[in-house]
């Protein structure tokens, strides 16, 4: 019951883009075509579940033991970019189709603030390695689901007849923001 | 008068929010307010110039391969540094930034500026580019902060100035991506593009 409630709030009521404004970078600059978007958001699911259950491993093992907590900020950005970096020569070699797919969105990742968001997220909210799991599971489906709805209303927008100064992020930004209003519907689910 | 022209540039020209649309999380995420935003715009500008500093300052003795992750090193030290003098003096404000501040270190400004000026300029150059860009991060970060605040709840840096109900959804999550969306709009036209 209680990773239910993690993953109905994770995906709709805190969405990660929607209400917490982590990922926007990528929202905005891989939204243009929606297969792309499917791309990024799986590549994001991989990275982040992986990277949580990482630096969750790091802090607690660590950091922790060692009274290094405030070296949260400085050894997780590098746990991430070795874990991209890593993941990107394993899948190369293991998987080339799925490398195809996914490869060029990884070395993105690594500035996305939404891993290193959902990292620090865990242990400030004291969620154990399950539910860090879950809740890192959960987020990035929240995240691939709000780019590949917001990929599908940019596809038609370009077909529009927007004002000029509109044209492009501005009207993007507020697409972003009705669909956000949107969202906020789910409020009352949790 | 080229050092004045570093410093101007990131104001309005290529503002890093405005115009070259970069560090869009927490433009979004804490401009509840206009002292939120402006918190969040001087621990940014403190972050930029101490790092541009540093970056110029070793950047001879760094190898080309390895100088993004060095760089994010140096990055995430200075925002260390911020997170916990924050953390000491202002309490209620880091309570307020919270997961923004530690966020700063993926901020694309802060990597773009150490990438494209401050390893190929000196230190002064990269100190003055710093505190133009980072001013002009405050000064859109405060502008939409003082929009979000009017419009959501009368007020601007806490002094009410409409009296009444005031339209709540603009310090709601999703006024933040409309209100972003109209200043951006409003920009462009100026720039005429």
């Amino acid at each position: 019951m209680e990773y239910i409630i993690i993953v109905i709030s994770a995906i709709f009521v805190n969405n990660i883009i929607f209400a917490q404004f982590l990922g926007i970078c990528p929202f905005l600059g891989v939204s243009n075509k929606l297969s792309t978007s499917v791309g990024m958001g799986g590549a994001v699911v991989f990275v982040m579940t992986l990277a949580t259950i990482v630096t969750y491993l790091v802090y607690q093992f660590i950091l922790l033991p060692l009274g290094l907590g405030f070296l949260q900020t400085i050894s997780y950005i590098l746990v991430i970019a070795a874990l991209v970096q890593m993941v990107e020569i394993i899948l190369k070699k293991v998987s080339p189709a799925m490398y195809q797919a996914l490869g060029i969105f990884l070395p993105l990742i690594t500035t996305n603030c939404a891993v290193l968001g959902v990292a620090i997220l865990v242990i400030q909210k004291k969620l154990n390695l399950m539910e860090s799991v879950v809740f890192a599971v959960a987020t990035s489906i929240g995240f691939t689901l709000a780019l590949v709805i917001f990929a599908g209303i940019r596809e038609h927008l370009d077909l529009m007849g927007v004002p000029k100064g509109m044209r492009g992020i501005p009207i993007a930004l507020v697409v972003a923001g009705l669909l956000s209003l949107a969202f906020m519907g789910f409020a009352g689910l949790v | 008068m080229s050092q004045l022209k570093n410093f101007t540039k990131g104001l309005l020209v290529s503002n890093p929010v405005l115009v070259l649309l970069l560090g869009m999380c927490p433009t979004l995420g804490v401009t509840t307010s206009a002292i939120n935003g402006m918190g969040m715009g001087l621990a940014t500008t403190f972050v930029l110039v101490a790092s541009n500093v540093a970056i110029s300052l070793v950047k001879d003795l760094i190898p080309d391969k390895v100088r993004i992750p060095s760089f994010i090193v140096i990055i995430a030290s200075f925002v260390t540094i911020v997170d916990l003098i924050m953390a000491g003096y202002a309490p209620a404000l880091h309570a307020q930034l919270g997961l923004f501040i530690p966020l700063i270190v993926v901020n694309c400004i802060v990597l773009g500026r150490a990438e494209a000026f401050a390893s190929k300029n000196g230190v002064f150059s990269s100190m003055i580019d710093g505190l133009g860009m980072g001013i002009g991060f405050t000064f859109a970060l405060m502008m939409l902060g003082s929009i979000r605040e009017l419009l959501g709840s009368g007020a601007v840096f806490g002094f009410k100035l409409i009296a009444g109900d005031a339209i709540l959804v603009f310090v709601l999550a999703p006024g933040a991506f409309i209100a972003l969306g109209y200043l951006i709009a409003l920009i462009n036209k100026l720039r005429k593009v």
